[in-house]
């Protein structure tokens, strides 16, 4: 019995080993361990024999049963492999054709990218955005930041007016303080497309107490058409009212917002200028990141970024002019509201199209609004 | 406003070279927004020369060889074409080695033979005076002395002056004269200012014989003064007159004109020289217009007034447009005998307006506009009559007309020397606060904690608080020195709103998913609503309208965003870029109240507008790649497949119902609802509307987004983890009619809260069901949070899907 399980043992080895298919495989595993083969068939038997020989007899037939389970198992994974990889081989990619491309993603427009990226510089800095109407009246347009009845701003060639709804009386909003009706001048309505974001400082002030930190993002209109004028545009304004802020306090934000802009190096300045509803004004400048604030190019040629100045004009900012907060009627909404003597705070309003422009190298503000995808796609 | 910076230094000269002093105006408030030049580049080798033979060329008839002591040993050869050279004359000459203002260099020569060292100048050459006939010719040019040979000519003459174009904000009138830039300057620099030049009058107060002047309207007319000049000699005004003139930019006329002119750009006092002589009467009514009254003013054109606007008349009816232009009928001529010099200040806001009204501006109304103190009337008379005396040879007749309301005075401002401070977050000592006023003008006094501060009539409008004070201050101390700090920010925190943070959502939504974000025109062309077919009563063409459009094509404000995308998408296309995936979130526009608000409704303007969000695809909505050459294009299915993106990034429930637009394919478009509400509309765009934009088609969509973010859900938990889920199909035949959206519907309403999830998987039309049948395979999911569930457990729930499907006679399949 013993040669016999040795023998068969032996034998299957060498046939396992000669296999070459999975089905030749398969039918060896029949053979030598299908229910009707003949070493299950002698472990079957087991019990039959002379209890001296089961031992033996029992343990030399499940040894060999499990050698060849084993075998079988290996050499049916090793042919399987083979024709795994045989089918592999046989399916060849061209490697240099190109790939396919994911659903590729779209773009922001290169304006609301901007204007994302400057709101969150300022909620960094603490500042809560807000959004105002594009159609405004001529008193929070104009009046309310302390427009004199003739400024030029006012005259049709400045700001476009909207012709006023049936039935629509805003006359009665209109404040004394900004007098006469007739010494409007140029204004047709009482309605304007806000000429800049502005108008929502008083807004915000009406709705909110002190302290206020906010910036205002959005679209403006002046009737200008060329390459650096487009009749359409868009700001950030922002405002700040607090106890005590300064125009050093303007500087040091400003400061923030042209390093993260436009580069670590940068340096901020503040130029004095003329703005009807701040006091004291400025104009505030960033050094040139193209020369690095110094005029020249490293060949010695004129900057032609800053066109030699070493600065770039960004923005118009300022104190908020006391005569503003007079125009913040106290209510329920913003009490304690708005004493100068008690509060004081600056305002600023950047051009968005602007900062695109300096950091993108953009040479035409027209580009903005023709939608060519090869422009869009360049930028957000 | 243009300034040639020798007549500042004039009055202020501190040692600074061109770009220094740029570089103070600029940062204390007058912005230096060019430097120009003026005459020749350099004075080197312009010198004063006097004629001492002018002959006749042998060999040219029109040229004079002449000899000129130019202050050498010998006098030089010159040779010169101009018919006015004659022996004895004291002129002008450029030597060997200058350079003309057009680059010329002058070079010794010969001409037809003779030697030519140099060249006597004309005042067209060295750009110092307009005049065309021939040679400039220096006599009497100075009253006191000759002027001697050699002399470098621009001693004697500008010819070589650096020019700042000043950019002069709309609260400096008084910088709009080059005396105001100069005190600018002292204060920016600390170098000494020069007296006032209106300090010496040599005029008389009291009436002035034989001339009357009359003020109607003492609101828009605060002060008119007027002074008369007998034995006037016109002639053209001497050089270094000229010189200033066209270096400002001005022209020069006669001796008078140019006075006037003179005068205002030293002062920026605006000022006017009547003939007394063809005054009719003798008398002067300044009175406001008749109504439609017509006046021919001196640029021959015929001017419309009206009640508002003030003119100035004679007895023969009206001569000026008060502070904007002067009428044809007693201008100065070269015949004139007597003068009237006519310094008044009118009513800024009243001459704004007529100038913009009539479409008319001059340098006066320029700077009338802007409000002139009524004193500066007479800073004009001292100089002006100084000039007239000296250079026209005039008398001055005794007395000054001088019609005024008594002078408005402002009370001292208080200046709190902690304010100063407090406002700029830097120090600036109180000595140095009372220095930087009293330098530019202001009275000054020490006060218990600060400054009494007067201020100067022609810095009155804008100074009269102390914040005005604290700007003066800051400029001239210099913004360099500020630090840069950042606000306390006491408990204010920032913050975007959970609707903003929406927006932002749905932006990074469309753009992962490939589209490309544009930016169109809030302005709309009327012909728009035709070109979409809106019907007359469609709430779309109820837009605003703008009283002042730049063009017909811009003169409404949109109502929808379709026709910027159709725009976008037009243009592309003609530029050869035909696949096209675009989305714009913008403002719309609506005078229509029966549209829905939602909380965009803060309109006091009784327009109202809403955010809305627009997509337009057109061509292949994937990119073409060699393993799949024919991507699918664009079609009701693709932006749907948008709008459900953009729902699922929003967490916002949002539906396509059977629906139609003027301006879509009539059986392939859709109403988008939300929670029941009218949100928007999408679908493929009708053909015909595709043609006019050329395209090729295009699937589209616009949506109200503020009336979809009006409330942002808070996500909260939902147990999907703990048991699995039990899905089973269900395939049922209903009439081709019935649509999807009912069928998921009535699945929905009649099972139990079991049921998870339901979907359409699959469509099938066909003769296995039958003409008029279609089949959907639809893939339900049923959860419960407590266990797992089995097939008998929703057994029940089947049933009555299977009975309410049986209800839209839909039967189940196989
Ligand atoms: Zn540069």
């Amino acid at each position: 019995m013993i040669e016999r399980i040795e023998q068969l043992r032996a034998q299957a080895q060498q046939e396992i080993a000669a296999a070459v298919t999975s089905d030749a495989v398969e039918q060896l595993r029949v053979r030598y361990l299908g229910r009707k083969a003949e070493l299950p068939q002698m472990l079957r038997g087991v019990a039959a024999l002379e209890p001296q020989q089961r031992g033996e007899v029992g343990r030399a037939a499940n040894e060999a049963r499990r050698a060849l389970e084993q075998l079988i198992g290996q050499r049916a994974a090793e042919l399987d492999a083979q024709a795994l990889e045989q089918r592999l081989l046989a399916d060849t990619a061209d490697v240099t054709l190109p790939g396919t491309p994911p659903q590729p993603v779209g773009r922001m427009h290169v304006i609301n990218a901007t204007m994302r990226e400057l709101e969150d510089i300022f909620l960094g800095l603490g500042f809560t955005v807000l959004e105002g109407q594009e159609v405004e009246t001529v008193h929070y347009n104009f009046d309310a930041l302390n427009h004199g009845p003739t400024h030029p701003a006012r005259a049709h060639t400045d700001s476009f007016y909207v012709r006023e709804p049936a039935g629509h009386a805003t006359k009665q909003t209109i404040d004394v303080k900004a007098g006469h009706d007739s010494m409007r001048l140029g204004a047709p309505t009482d309605l304007v497309l806000r000429t800049h974001t502005s108008p929502m400082q008083v807004r915000a002030m009406q709705a909110h107490p002190p302290p206020l930190y906010v910036v205002i993002p959005g679209r403006v209109y002046r009737p200008d058409s060329d390459a650096t004028h487009t009749p359409q545009f868009h700001q950030v304004e922002g405002l700040a009212v607090d106890e005590d802020i300064t125009l050093a306090d303007l500087k040091g934000t400003l400061l923030a917002f042209a390093k993260t802009v436009f580069g670590d190096e940068r340096d901020v300045r503040l130029r004095p200028h003329f703005f009807p509803f701040t006091e004291p004004s400025v104009e505030v400048d960033v050094s040139c990141f193209h020369c690095s604030g110094k005029g020249f190019q490293a060949d010695g040629s004129r900057c032609p970024l800053c066109k030699g100045e070493g600065w770039l004009e960004v923005l118009g900012a300022g104190e908020v002019d006391p005569n503003v907060y007079s125009y913040v009627p106290t209510t329920e909404r913003n009490a304690p509201g708005y004493d100068p003597e008690k509060v004081q705070g600056y305002a600023w309003g950047m051009g968005v199209e602007r900062i695109a422009m300096l950091k993108h190298g953009i040479p035409d503000l027209r580009l903005y609004f023709e939608n060519d995808l090869r422009f869009l796609e360049q930028f957000g | 406003m243009r300034v040639p910076l020798n007549w500042i230094r004039e009055y202020c000269d501190p040692p600074l070279d061109t770009a220094a002093i740029e570089e103070r105006l600029t940062m204390t408030g007058t912005k230096v927004e060019a430097i120009l030049h003026h005459g020749v580049p350099s004075a080197e080798n312009f010198v004063v020369g006097r004629v001492l033979v002018a002959e006749k060329h042998p060999d040219a008839d029109k040229l004079k060889a002449c000899k000129v002591d130019v202050g050498d040993a010998a006098p030089a050869d010159i040779v010169c074409g101009a018919p006015n050279v004659a022996a004895g004359q004291t002129v002008a000459v450029a030597l060997p080695g200058a350079v003309m203002p057009g680059g010329m260099k002058i070079k010794a020569a010969k001409l037809r033979g003779l030697p030519s060292n140099g060249m006597i100048l004309s005042e067209q050459e060295l750009e110092v005076g307009a005049g065309s006939e021939g040679i400039m010719v220096l006599d009497g040019l100075t009253v006191d002395a000759e002027l001697a040979p050699g002399t470098p000519l621009a001693e004697v003459l500008a010819i070589s002056s650096d020019v700042f174009q000043l950019e002069v904000t709309p609260n400096r009138p008084d910088c709009l004269g080059v005396y105001g830039v100069a005190r600018e300057l002292h204060a920016a620099t600390g170098a000494p200012i020069a007296p006032e030049p209106w300090g010496e009058d040599p005029g008389t107060d009291g009436p002035v014989a034989g001339a009357e002047v009359h003020v109607e309207c003492t609101d828009l007319c605060r002060r008119f003064t007027a002074r008369a000049f007998a034995d006037v000699e016109i002639a053209p005004s001497p050089p270094w007159l000229k010189a200033r003139l066209m270096a400002s930019g001005q022209r020069p006329i006669n001796n008078v004109v140019d006075i006037t002119n003179y005068v205002m750009l030293l002062t920026g006092q605006p000022m006017h020289a009547f003939d007394l002589d063809r005054v009719a009467g003798a008398r002067l009514t300044v009175r406001r217009a008749h109504k439609d009254e017509q006046i021919t003013t001196l640029d021959g054109q015929v001017r419309t007034l009206d009640e508002e606007m003030v003119l100035i008349e004679d007895a023969d009816g009206p001569t000026s447009i008060a502070g904007v232009m002067g009428g044809e009928r007693s201008e100065v001529e070269p015949s004139t005998k007597r003068v009237l010099m006519e310094v008044a200040n009118w009513n800024g806001p009243n001459i704004h307006r007529t100038s913009w009204s009539l479409g008319l501006r001059s340098e006066a109304s320029a700077r009338f506009e802007k409000d002139l103190a009524p004193e500066q009337c007479s800073h004009a008379q001292a100089v002006a009559t100084r000039l007239m005396i000296e250079l026209c040879k005039a008398r001055l007749m005794p007395g000054t007309i001088d019609i005024a309301d008594p002078t408005v005075s402002s009370p001292p401002i208080h200046l709190r020397e902690r304010r100063v401070q407090a406002i700029l977050g830097m120090p600036v000592p109180l000595e140095r606060q009372a220095a930087i006023l009293g330098a530019l003008g202001f009275g000054v006094a020490h006060a218990a904690d600060g400054l009494e501060v007067s201020v100067p009539p022609e810095r009155r409008n804008d100074v009269s608080r102390e914040a005005d004070l604290i700007e003066e201050v800051a400029r001239i101390h210099g913004l360099e020195a500020l630090p840069a700090t950042l606000p306390a920010r006491r408990g204010a925190y920032g913050r975007l709103s959970p609707r903003q943070q929406a927006r932002r959502r749905a932006v990074d939504a469309l753009v992962g998913r490939g589209l490309f974000e544009v930016f169109g025109w809030t302005f709309t062309a009327p012909t728009l609503f035709e070109r979409l077919r809106l019907p007359d009563d469609d709430p779309r063409r109820d837009a605003p309208a703008l009283e002042n459009p730049l063009s017909e094509d811009h003169a409404l404000l949109r109502t929808t965003l379709l026709g910027s995308l159709l725009d976008a998408a037009s243009r592309n296309v003609a530029h050869g870029i035909a696949d096209l995936r675009l989305f714009e979130l913008g403002t719309i526009f609506s005078l229509a109240a029966s549209r829905p608000t939602g909380e965009a409704a803060l309109s006091d303007t009784g327009v109202h507008e809403h955010q809305a969000l627009g997509v337009l695809l057109s061509g292949r909505v994937t990119p073409v790649t060699w393993g799949s050459p024919s991507p699918p294009r664009a079609d009701l299915f693709a932006v749907k497949g948008v709008l459900e993106a953009l729902a699922d990034a929003l967490h916002i429930p949002l539906e396509c119902q059977t629906g139609s637009q003027p301006f879509l394919h009539p059986a392939r478009a859709a109403t988008v609802t939300s929670a029941g509400r009218d949100v928007g509309w999408l679908g493929e765009l009708h053909p015909l509307i595709a043609r006019d934009w050329g395209l090729d088609g295009a699937a589209v969509m616009e949506i109200t987004l503020d009336q979809l973010l009006v409330e942002v859900p808070m996500r909260t938990y939902r147990d999907v983890i703990s048991f699995p889920a039990l899905r089973q199909d269900l395939a049922v035949v209903l009439p081709a009619g019935v649509p999807a959206g009912d069928v998921l519907t009535v699945v929905r309403s009649s099972a139990s809260a079991l049921l998870d999830d339901v979907r359409v998987f699959d469509v099938y039309t066909g003769a296995q069901i039958g003409e008029g049948k279609r089949s959907l395979a639809l893939a339900l999911s049923f959860r419960s949070p407590e266990r797992t569930l089995t097939d008998e457990d929703v057994a029940p729930v089947r049933q009555r899907i299977v009975a309410a499907l049986s209800e839209l006679g839909g039967e189940l399949r196989g």
